[in-house]
């Protein structure tokens, strides 16, 4: 058996003497002896440190590890900088606790400050938050933020992704508002559809930006029929595509979320992830979950703590907009240390050459008889293409090392990252072609 | 220190990409960005000497003694992190074929029946993201549940004074109106309290037990039946489950549903405030309403993140509880309260606890009676100890506790970590009497309060012309 426990028997018994008690089962003796369990629990032997290590070893060996992934919707596998993977295995990021004690926590506070500013920068807001658990929750609760006592109901378009879509769901039945989806056309959101769905009762509105299906929704315009309608205006962002999109402060966004993973985390079977949320000042007290501010110490020298605690549930209690407390701190550490290390112009390469290589094997696969892109329009790094045989295609690339698209809707969905050369692209494409001859 | 935009020198960068290989692709003239994002431009010594500074100014379980109560602050095994980087577990897509991703659902499946059986649940989700996450969740099935019924007139949540801040907003996020009911003076639920509310408008109860004072309710049967007879059901904060594994599982008390935090009982690292995860059980009964996803699993259920959750934390929890196993759970909690009893034994010749009796994991401190007599506060006494080298105690919680300093030391501190802490106690005690409310750290820090802003202006501007 494994243990951590350090203390000897000797030790545990002159414990045991300084409380007064001669046996461990003293301890537990307001527990009533009805509920006591008096049978081991049924659960293998504990094992050493090698054997643990054998048997997880085993366990991974069994899930397969593509060369290529060119699957997203929703988990991108971008390149990650060996500096970002060595960094926040440092012990004191790791093992330490919520920065409450700010005295001896300035170094998890500044990495936070410095995160939520650079977050800022990339959205083009005023204010960041130091995060939620993923872009899917950030989605929820910025439309729970966007609520007040007249304006209940939130709007999402049906381009958004699925899990985000359900997630919002969730969350209103939960405060038993009500979620209108908004179809729609060409793979875009319907924007005569939103407009018949605004009225005073609306909250907000969110359009993920690229959305689902990989496409840039007209954000602008969208914007400017929220805002005409008095609600508010989220966009949920894929934060590599903002560091050369127009920022949703310029689309007019008064929120802006989103899926912090491509910043440094590995796609991990689907977490951990980031949620990342920004605002304008004027929508900083709404905020949910923590946020770091700068402010000086008796000295003068300038110091971190956590900040606006007024909003939050160990002071608010049940009159808290939110739950949350802190949450994926060492993923907004990474996520930090990924901007930093890629700097304004590596992130707009990679963004840059996500979108280049994308639209090199959408052109390329499209060359090929029945298939096609199903959306017209300007697209980022995914494309849902229609294409006959999704599932012979998915089997005969996986047989390659490679993780073809999303099977989805009767087409596939592509994800082409930084990550994947034009020779691997063109293998791809001749595997497709030799599947549908 | 500082701020990495400070250190940031225009034209400077890590190498880290290949040409790209293929032609450009410009996005069209209306979706450009105009002003290119002022993030810091370094080279990769620059970052590298930037974070070790950072690190320095931290205090993790590997630095020390961080009896931070209700937090159980246990030593993370490194094993767990090895496991949890191992690439056929970083690097497998949510979305890929179930049949090449076995290992990961080997993984949740066998974590799952090991939780369930040290629980006494019937099911599990590790969707939820964090322990408040959790908390969501379990709400959500007890409302999915009256609502499954068409019992719509169930409006109600009862939470204990001594509860969480977690509790209430929780309840809150699900519709619920919050009952709260005023704690026997022992810090246990007032059974006569609790009879006054229960009735046909309550959907359920939220309790951690042992409480948030330490101390196990020795009458939870008769509360957990009392809900259970007036149609409620009964949440599990599993915040406090560290002092009772494999001793009395929350199935066996009469509770629905629970939620565990992996961070705290199962040992995944607490990340300087996460990532974490919210494991969350329940009865047979409650299992259809657990969450899914829409994209990977099967739509119509409800969700509460997207895909399956943090993974990497349930590996890491999968390691620390093979290598405990049968005997170690047991023994893991079992040393909790020995050392929480050890420690507040030994201390309570200093400073004295709210509950002079048998404890669990954790006890609390109260240091009112003390304050009144010479003006220094708990929050006094616990900056004090940041100057020792020591993590302070949770301060100011549980409310009904005034001058509240809450120690868990946790099974991995050995028993001269308790010895050191108190040998700090008199000295504290008294140096801080004769000060008069003056250690350092909190001369250091006294404006705290007063943050201006939350964001650096970083400190050069760049032209739109490199997009």
């Amino acid at each position: 058996m494994g243990s951590y426990v350090p203390s000897t028997e000797e030790q545990r018994r002159e414990m045991l003497n300084a409380i007064g008690l001669s046996d461990y089962r003293e301890l537990y003796r307001d527990v009533p002896e009805s509920m006591i369990l008096n049978r081991p629990l049924d659960l293998p032997e504990g094992k050493s440190e090698m054997e643990v290590r054998n048997a997880l070893r085993k366990m991974a060996a069994e899930n397969t590890v593509f060369s290529t992934v060119l699957r997203g919707a929703g988990a991108y596998d971008h390149y990650i900088p060996s500096i970002v993977k060595y960094i926040p295995a440092k012990e004191e990021f790791l093992t330490a606790y919520t920065p409450y004690q700010a005295e001896i926590s300035q170094g998890v506070l500044q990495s936070i400050f410095e995160y939520q500013t650079m977050i800022a920068e990339l959205c083009g807001m005023d204010a960041s938050n130091a995060s939620v658990y993923d872009g899917a929750t950030a989605a929820a609760e910025a439309a729970a933020m966007c609520r007040d006592r007249k304006r209940r109901v939130t709007l999402i378009s049906a381009t958004t992704h699925p899990d985000v879509i359900n997630t919002v769901r969730t969350y209103c039945y939960g405060t038993n508002d009500e979620l209108v989806v908004v179809p729609m056309k060409d793979g875009r959101t319907d924007k005569d559809a939103l407009k018949a769905l605004l009225n005073e009762g609306v909250a907000s509105f969110y359009v993920q930006q690229p959305n689902f299906y990989g496409l840039f929704e007209d954000a602008d315009e969208l914007g400017e029929i929220v805002h005409a309608a008095g609600a508010m205006f989220v966009m949920g962002c894929n934060p590599i595509a903002l560091a050369i999109m127009k920022t949703p402060k310029d689309s007019g966004a008064d929120v802006a979320v989103g899926e912090g993973q491509p910043l440094g985390m590995p796609i991990g079977f689907g977490g951990p992830y980031l949620g990342f949320m920004a605002t304008t000042m004027k929508n900083i007290r709404k905020l949910p979950g923590r946020i770091v501010g700068e402010t000086t110490d008796h000295d003068g020298n300038r110091a971190y703590v956590l900040s606006l605690q007024a909003r939050e549930q160990h002071i608010r209690r049940e009159k808290a907009s939110s739950n949350i407390c802190s949450n994926e701190a060492l993923c907004a550490l990474t996520a930090g240390l990924y901007m930093a290390t890629m700097g304004p112009d590596g992130m707009a390469e990679v963004a840059n050459q996500c979108m280049a290589k994308a639209h090199y094997l959408a052109n390329e696969l499209c060359k090929l008889d029945g298939v096609k892109l199903r959306y017209e329009g300007a697209f980022f790094h995914e494309f849902l293409l229609d294409m006959p045989k999704c599932k012979e295609i998915e089997h005969a690339l996986m047989k390659k090392g490679i993780l073809s698209g999303l099977p989805y809707e009767d087409g596939m969905l592509w994800c082409v990252t930084e990550k994947v050369a034009k020779e691997t692209l063109n293998e791809v494409v001749s595997v497709v072609k030799e599947v549908l001859a | 220190m500082k701020l990495i935009f400070e250190k940031s020198v225009k034209g400077r960068k890590c190498d880290i990409l290949p040409k790209c290989d293929v032609p450009a692709t410009a996005l069209p003239e209306g979706l450009r960005r105009e002003v290119a994002p002022r993030l810091p431009e370094m080279s990769e010594t620059d970052v590298s000497r930037h974070y070790t500074e950072l690190c320095k100014q931290v205090h993790g379980v590997n630095c020390g003694f961080y009896p931070l109560g209700s937090c159980t602050m246990k030593y993370n095994p490194r094993i767990d992190e090895e496991a949890a980087a191992m690439e056929g577990f970083t690097n497998i897509h949510p979305l890929a074929p179930k049949s090449t991703v076995r290992g990961a659902l080997e993984v949740l499946d066998t974590l799952r029946e090991d939780l369930c059986e040290i629980t006494g649940m019937d099911g599990m989700t590790f969707q939820p993201a964090a322990g408040a996450h959790g908390e969501f969740t379990g709400v959500l099935l007890i409302k999915q549940y009256h609502d499954s019924h068409n019992d719509t007139k169930r409006t109600k949540i009862i939470v204990p004074d001594s509860a969480h801040g977690t509790n209430p907003a929780t309840a809150a996020m699900c519709g619920y109106q919050v009952v709260n009911i005023p704690s026997a003076p022992n810090g246990c639920v007032d059974l006569e309290e609790l009879k006054k509310v229960l009735g046909d408008d309550i959907a359920g109860l939220m309790l951690t037990n042992p409480n948030t004072v330490g101390i196990f309710d020795e009458n939870i049967l008769e509360i957990t039946k009392l809900v259970h007879e007036a149609g409620g059901l009964c949440y599990y904060d599993g915040a406090n489950l560290n002092a009772i594994m494999g001793v009395v599982r929350p199935g066996d008390m009469g509770f629905d549903c629970v939620h565990l935090n992996l961070h705290k009982t199962f040992a995944t690292p607490h990340g300087g405030g996460g990532p974490g995860a919210g494991a969350v059980g329940c009865k047979e009964f409650l299992k259809p309403f657990l969450p899914h996803s829409a994209l990977m699993d099967r739509p119509g259920r409800l969700q509460v993140r997207a895909f399956m959750g943090n993974f990497l934390v349930c590996v890491r929890a999968l390691a620390y509880v093979m290598t405990l196993g049968r005997e170690g759970i047991p023994e893991a909690s079992t040393n909790a309260v020995l050392n929480a009893n050890y420690l507040m034994q030994k201390i309570k010749g200093t400073f004295t606890p709210a509950f002079d009796r048998i404890c669990m994991h954790e006890f609390v401190l109260d240091l009112s009676q003390y304050e009144k007599e010479t003006g220094v506060s708990a929050l006094d006494v616990a900056k004090s100890l940041i100057d020792y080298g020591m993590h302070p105690p949770t301060m100011y919680f549980p409310l009904i506790v005034h001058e509240a300093l809450m120690l868990e030391p946790t099974e991995t501190e050995s028993i001269e970590s308790s010895a050191s802490s108190m040998s700090l106690a008199k000295p504290i005690r008294s140096l801080c009497t004769m000060r008069r409310i003056t250690p350092r750290s909190v001369v250091r820090t006294k404006s705290r309060r007063r943050a201006t802003r939350s964001c650096a202006t970083p400190l050069h501007d760049r032209p739109a012309s490199n997009l």
